[in-house]
């Protein structure tokens, strides 16, 4: 009545999950993870083969340390609101990137930079001054950046187009989707 | 027959709080059933699809305090796409035109609109109270609708939504004439609040008992503010963070030793943790402390404030404070009633470090425990005996391994007889959650033991249909059951398909039901509505029979179909 399978390490499954990994972050798949379930879904038997293929690939890997673990969608069950207060909080730590693009009107290609890296409007006003070698204006609250044909503006979350430094920084990086440096009046 | 006028019926009825009680009584007779049709205030919807805003409205028509469920509960792991549904806009606007005199709503997991918010504000002149769990869809334009114009507003609760934080002064449209807030929760909202608004608000409420703040509000205004509440029982920090000199320090903790009525803390979202030994002079008197969102706080200085938390009986907390940590709680905390430990790392590669020596040191220390949620590196069989027979008083076990299908390291079998020990000692047993690698075993345990339980949640275990069979027969109680990723198909979901009438829902997601079983039991089972929910490959609807079904979830109604369906989901 006792199964004989050996249950190893719990890698049993792994081969049938639908994951969000990259492919090839797993060594012991052998396919790439992401495709797995969505077309087909590997049958009960199909399962079980699969399950002690994975067993044996792991008796090899044994003595290794863990690999990293692939995600799988949905585990471990933690509310998205938990998951997102963490992982904000990690991308401020380790820089984890905002990359967004940055269109200068008349330039032949578009660039990107990553909003992370800046602290403030002057360090970001600067670095694209430095970018696309050209000069801003000054910011007030009235009358938006004088002196310059130049105005930096972003795009929000709802694709308005704003002007660069109205709102907190803190605001402008949450919702800032990408980046355009407009040229003449208007 | 009725000895009594209706009225003497009606007084009677008013001292049964429990919904129960109130169905059952309207099942004795004509004329109870009337009076308690017109007695009732306060109405539970478990899912909001299960029945009308106007049939609620025809059956109820005093309804004043209304509770509302919208998306399954894996919608909180993305297992749901955005978009199912879930909207509470029609219940508002029926109860507008019905001119109800709402006075209370209370939403979990439902989307809830701007315009929503608005509606409510305008129409329900008595509106006291607005608690959102989970919810989403709205932005802080909403909330300032409800600020604005509730002029009796006792509670705004916001718990876990995703809003979005318009540049706007929500906080600032609640007008100098609001002085009735009893409770303010808005840690939630991740944008800036008017700093003076809120001191101003907080001063001039002298009934305020519970004050969530948001990570925007710095920790120097929380000392002003609670300079203004010293009567508070339930404190939400915002963020705390100061640079620590010695002023600073002193004043907060002057401050906090007026707060003597304080008995819960949270939020710590940001902490200087030398900042937190202000706190110590409270924590004696805690009987609840969230710490699960403040991942700056090290395990050492964790165990530093648990050993002055000797009355606390509900802890949350994150596992960096490790099984050590949880051995000082043990010690400490011996009223405990309820525990959390929430994974600090989820995707972390065995940085998680609590494992099932934090747990059984838990129940050694702490008898009354009858509530818990653990996530966990590993947990072993013995650990689980032990539990069981400590804590024999759980109505709520939640066990979540983080790796899903790990066996007991120690003797690498299955976890069929650990949680088979826990089902067969709570008799009380309510709510389970399973994990770790389990065969058909653990439910044959379960359907021959939990004889109270109401809700199961089972991912990556079982061997075959006869594991979904066995807690089908067994567990009576059973209303809502949630499976992904068993190897359970449709033998198991059709062999008693009346069962799921006594049920409020089922949830099946990456197991082995077909499109045609789905079918079957759609047309066995008029009043059950099964939806389909198919992200990808939305042409093939209908055309393969023998398809696996990515994602299904049957719920009982009494409406038929909903309307709202989106594209993507099909209600055979």
């Amino acid at each position: 009545m006792e199964k004989p399978v050996v249950y190893d390490n719990g890698l049993n499954l792994e081969a049938t999950e639908l994951r969000l990994g990259l492919p090839g972050t797993n060594e012991h798949e052998k396919q790439s993870s992401t495709s797995v379930r969505s077309k087909k879904r590997a049958s009960p038997e199909m399962a079980e083969e699969t399950r002690s293929k994975s067993s044996s690939c792991i008796s090899d890997a044994d003595d290794d340390a863990p690999p990293p673990k692939a995600q799988v969608v949905g585990w471990p069950p933690v509310r998205s609101y938990r998951k997102n207060s963490f992982q904000q909080r990690k991308g401020e730590a380790e820089g984890a990137g905002m990359y967004v693009k940055v269109s200068m009107d008349g330039a032949p290609y578009l660039r990107k930079i990553d909003l992370k890296v800046y602290k403030s409007y002057p360090e970001l006003l600067n670095a694209l001054e430095n970018m696309f070698k050209f000069r801003i204006g000054e910011y007030s609250e009235r009358e938006g950046y004088n002196g310059s044909d130049y105005t930096p503006a972003y795009e929000d979350k709802d694709g308005d187009w704003m002007l660069v430094g109205d709102v907190p920084w803190e605001m402008f990086i949450s919702s800032c989707k990408r980046l355009r440096i407009m040229k003449g009046s208007e | 027959m009725n000895y009594f006028p209706d009225e003497v019926l009606e007084h009677v009825f008013d001292f049964l709080t429990s919904h129960r009680d109130r169905n059952a009584v309207s099942l004795v007779c004509k004329s109870w059933f009337k009076v308690e049709k017109w007695s009732r205030r306060r109405v539970f919807v478990g899912n909001c699809y299960a029945i009308s805003p106007e049939r609620l409205i025809a059956r109820f028509p005093r309804v004043r305090v209304l509770t509302l469920k919208g998306k399954p509960h894996f919608a909180d792991f993305n297992l749901v796409p955005p978009d199912w549904g879930g909207f509470v806009y029609p219940w508002i606007e029926a109860m507008a035109k019905s001119n109800i005199g709402l006075e209370e709503l209370r939403l979990k997991r439902m989307v809830v609109s701007n315009e929503g918010l608005e509606l409510l504000a305008r129409s329900f002149v008595n509106f006291k109270s607005l608690v959102l769990v989970s919810c989403e869809g709205f932005t802080t334009d909403g909330l300032a609708a409800v600020a604005a114009n509730c002029r009796f507003l006792r509670e705004l609760d916001l718990q876990e939504n995703e809003v979005e934080d318009r540049k706007g002064q929500w906080l600032s449209c609640f007008p100098d004439s609001c002085t009735s807030l009893v409770s303010l929760n808005f840690a939630c909202l991740k944008g800036e609040v008017n700093l003076t608004a809120l001191e101003r608000l907080v001063a001039r409420c002298p009934n305020l008992k519970s004050l969530r703040l948001n990570r925007a509000v710095p920790l120097d205004a929380l000392q002003r503010i609670l300079m203004h509440a010293p009567q508070l029982v339930d404190l939400g920090t915002g963020s705390y963070v100061h640079d620590p000199d010695a002023e600073t320090v002193n004043k907060l903790i002057s401050t906090f030793q007026k707060c003597k009525s304080i008995r819960s803390m949270s939020g710590f979202l940001e902490v200087a943790p030398l900042c937190l030994p202000a706190i110590y002079p409270i924590c004696s008197n805690l009987t609840s402390l969230n710490l699960s969102y403040a991942p700056g706080i090290h395990g050492d200085e964790l165990i530093k404030l648990i050993h002055h938390c000797r009355k606390l009986q509900r802890l949350w907390i994150l596992d960096c404070i490790g099984d050590k940590g949880l051995g000082v709680v043990a010690c400490t905390c011996k009223e405990l009633q309820e525990l959390r430990v929430f994974p600090s790392d989820p995707f972390g590669v065995g940085n998680a470090a609590v494992t099932e020596e934090g747990l059984v040191a838990i129940s050694f220390g702490c008898p009354k425990l009858h509530s818990l949620l653990y996530f966990c590196q590993q947990m072993t069989n013995a650990a689980l005996i032990t539990v069981a027979k400590n804590c024999p008083n759980f109505t709520r076990f939640r066990l979540c391994i983080l790796d899903a299908t790990k066996a007991d390291p120690v003797t690498m079998q299955p976890l069929d007889e650990g949680f088979g020990a826990i089902v067969q000692s709570c008799k009380g047993l309510r709510r389970l959650s399973l994990s770790g690698l389990l065969t058909d075993q653990v439910f044959l345990y379960i359907g021959m033991y939990a004889e109270q339980l109401e809700m199961l949640s089972i991912a990556f275990a079982g061997d075959s249909d006869k594991g979904m069979l066995y807690v089908l027969n067994g567990c009576k109680k059973l209303r809502k059951l949630e499976i992904r990723d068993c190897p359970f198909g449709n033998v198991a979901l059709l062999t008693d398909v009346g069962k799921y009438e006594t049920m409020r829902s089922l949830w099946m997601s990456s197991c082995e039901v077909t499109l045609g079983g789905c079918k079957v039991l759609a047309e066995k089972m008029p009043r059950i509505n099964v939806e389909i929910i198919n992200e990808y490959d939305q042409m093939e609807f209908g055309f393969d029979d023998r398809q696996k079904v990515d994602k299904m979830f049957l719920y009982r109604t009494l409406v038929g179909p909903r309307k709202d369906a989106p594209h993507f989901v099909w209600t055979l």
